[in-house]
């Protein structure tokens, strides 16, 4: 069974971007403009058969990618968001709460859970961009915070993958503390020495990148995926010209030093099994966190 | 940046009525010395008038208001706090790495006789100084060289005292290039760790994460006239509400001002500012701020190594509003 046959309503929370044939069968190809017969885009993971380009991926298909079948066991599924600042822009927050649950299925922009990947317990959270562009309110920061827990404590790896533009500007300064709040657990969890894998999706940017998505003992990025701070438009109305092409994308940060590699989706869960192999061999990794050595990661 | 309501070069518009009755009362004094006409009672009535008016406007800012306050041209800086709250301050420069940072000073200074380590985002008074301060817009090096003296405090035991003034870290192509988004992570993670007491004062702007970066204190702290947002009431604006038009709503809905923060649990106190904001004043801002200070590490410096990490992981622990399980 593929990941899009178990969530509840599959096609229609999915949403690609652009162009969209009628009925949802074929859809055209973002990278070579090719129509696809969309079944097969999502058993593919929604990477092109054609050419390779990576779609979007929703949360819980980034889940199914990264997992064993069938071993996904979600935590924390009912936290949902509150108000706290009674926000309404153009529209109420609330209403963009309950657009984006309809959308998505999901309370908020994040699934998380414990999971199986070729047979060894992790962590896994990955952020959905379908839910208000997979923005970091405060159940996002503190679904992040109780997996790094839930990680220290049972000695399993932790996994997250992100996709997202940033802090939530209608949580205001509790969206922005939880970098904070998220970069201390991963602290804890780094001196507890259990493993953090850092998978980076287009996009990961601002409040994001600049807290769990830049902390992690390996970082893999998707290819061509932008990866920022500053969002591209942000530092052309700074500096008032034109950006190179290329600017900001994984490789772009790999030459210049701030990724590990880039890994094409299809081969992400076989590259972060071998390295988990690396990283958990040692006796540390199998012991009870009693029994682990006190010591300062 | 907004053009409207930016009143003169050193006063903002909800200023400009206090500042001329002040000019008058100066007036009056100057004419009672030079000729010798008895003025007292025309100043005292003046005096009256002008308090009243001060009290007035200052009781009922909005936060828009605050925002200029906070970004007044005339407002006390780190440099201008070290210079009357300190004493033996040396300066320290560089990231070790690639450059010096100068958006971010730092080192080691006397508070009260007690040895810390103040670090603090620095704006430029002159236009040549706001250039070469980048406008407090840290790039990723003085991130790093902030990051590099607070290790440094923690290898000699010595508290951290970070003060945050940035419009936010630098949009720029270097800064993207030198792994902005990693400097401020890094920091985050290092300072949550730090183990000796660390407090943290928003004395002006506080720019979003270029601000946070200097942020994850044992205490946190803001200046009564200080902000501390996810993003600027401007940018807010033009993505929100598509429109620049739009910035005193997003001032106010972004619940930035000190009060508002201490309501959300995000800071520890409110710093009270003289009457007018601390550019009115900044001798006297200086020194409640500094006894604020010393009240702070008093207690903190009470506290084990351990247990000041734990507190203060505790404390940023606890933040976020959520519902369900
Ligand atoms: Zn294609």
């Amino acid at each position: 069974m593929s990941w899009f046959t178990k969530v509840k309503k599959p096609l229609a929370a999915i949403s690609l971007r652009k162009k969209r044939i009628p009925e949802g069968v074929w859809v055209k190809c973002d990278g070579c403009k090719e129509i696809i017969y969309t079944p097969e885009l999502e058993r593919n993971f929604r990477v092109c058969l054609k050419c390779g380009f990576h779609h979007r991926l929703p949360a819980r298909g980034r889940v199914a990618l990264l997992t064993d079948s069938g071993t996904f066991e979600e935590r924390d599924r009912h936290l949902h968001p509150g108000d706290p600042l009674r926000f309404k822009d153009s529209k109420r927050y609330r209403d963009r709460i309950a657009d984006a649950q309809k959308k998505t299925g999901n309370e908020d922009a994040i699934v998380a859970g414990t999971a199986l990947l070729d047979g060894r317990p992790v962590e896994v959270a990955a952020l959905d961009f379908d839910y208000m562009g997979g923005s970091m309110g405060s159940v996002v920061g503190e679904k992040i915070t109780r997996a790094a827990d839930r990680a220290r404590l049972s000695r399993r790896p932790l996994i997250v993958a992100s996709c997202s533009g940033g802090a939530r500007m209608q949580e205001g300064i509790l969206s922005l503390m939880q970098m904070a709040k998220t970069s201390a657990a991963l602290g804890e969890l780094a001196e507890a020495r259990v493993p953090y894998i850092s998978v980076l999706a287009d996009p990961t940017s601002g409040g994001v990148t600049a807290s769990f998505a830049m902390l992690g003992d390996v970082i893999m990025a998707e290819p061509d995926a932008l990866i920022c701070f500053a969002g591209p438009r942000v530092i052309e109305q700074t500096i008032g010209e034109k950006l190179p092409a290329g600017f900001q994308r994984s490789e772009f940060l790999l030459k210049h030093g701030f990724v590990d590699m880039v890994v094409p989706r299809l081969e992400m869960k076989k590259t972060i099994s071998k390295l988990l192999g690396h990283l958990c061999g040692a006796q540390a990794c199998a012991q009870p966190e009693n029994d682990a050595p006190a010591h300062r990661a | 940046m907004a053009k409207r309501g930016t009143g003169t070069l050193t006063n903002l518009d909800f200023e400009e009525p206090i500042a001329e009755i002040e000019s008058k009362i100066g007036e009056l004094r100057e004419l009672s010395r030079r000729d010798g006409i008895d003025t007292t009672k025309e100043i005292r009535q003046l005096h009256k008038k002008v308090n009243k008016l001060r009290r007035e406007t200052f009781s009922k800012l909005t936060p828009w208001q605050r925002a200029r306050l906070a970004r007044h041209p005339l407002r006390p800086y780190t440099l201008d706090y070290v210079c009357y709250m300190t004493e033996d301050f040396i300066e320290q420069h560089g990231d070790r790495c690639f450059a010096d940072g100068v958006s971010i000073v730092g080192g080691f200074c006397r508070l009260d006789g007690r040895t810390v380590m103040l670090i603090g985002q620095q704006k430029g008074r002159t236009t040549k100084e706001k250039i070469e301060r980048n406008f407090g817009m840290t790039h990723p090096e003085g991130y790093r060289k902030a990051l590099r003296l607070m290790k440094l405090a923690e290898k000699f035991g010595r508290p951290v005292i970070t003060m945050m003034d940035t419009p936010g870290a630098y949009p720029g192509v270097g800064a993207e290039e030198r792994g902005q988004s990693e400097a401020i992570a890094r920091n985050l993670m290092e300072m949550s760790r730090l183990e000796v007491p660390v407090i943290s004062v928003v004395i002006g702007e506080g720019g979003s994460g270029g601000a946070l970066a200097l942020g994850v204190g044992n205490r946190v702290m803001m200046m009564e006239n200080a902000i501390y947002s996810v993003i600027s009431p401007e940018g807010c604006a033009a993505i929100l509400w598509k429109s620049v038009d739009k910035i005193e709503e997003a001032a106010e809905a972004l619940r930035l001002t000190a009060k508002d923060l201490l309501t959300l649990g995000v800071i520890d106190e409110i710093v009270k500012e003289p009457t007018g904001g601390a550019h009115k004043n900044p001798k006297i801002a200086a020194s409640i701020l500094r006894r604020v200070l010393r009240r702070n590490l008093d207690e903190l410096c009470k506290l084990k190594p351990d247990e000041l990490v734990a507190q203060r992981r505790a404390k940023f622990r606890s933040i976020g509003e959520f519902f369900g399980y």
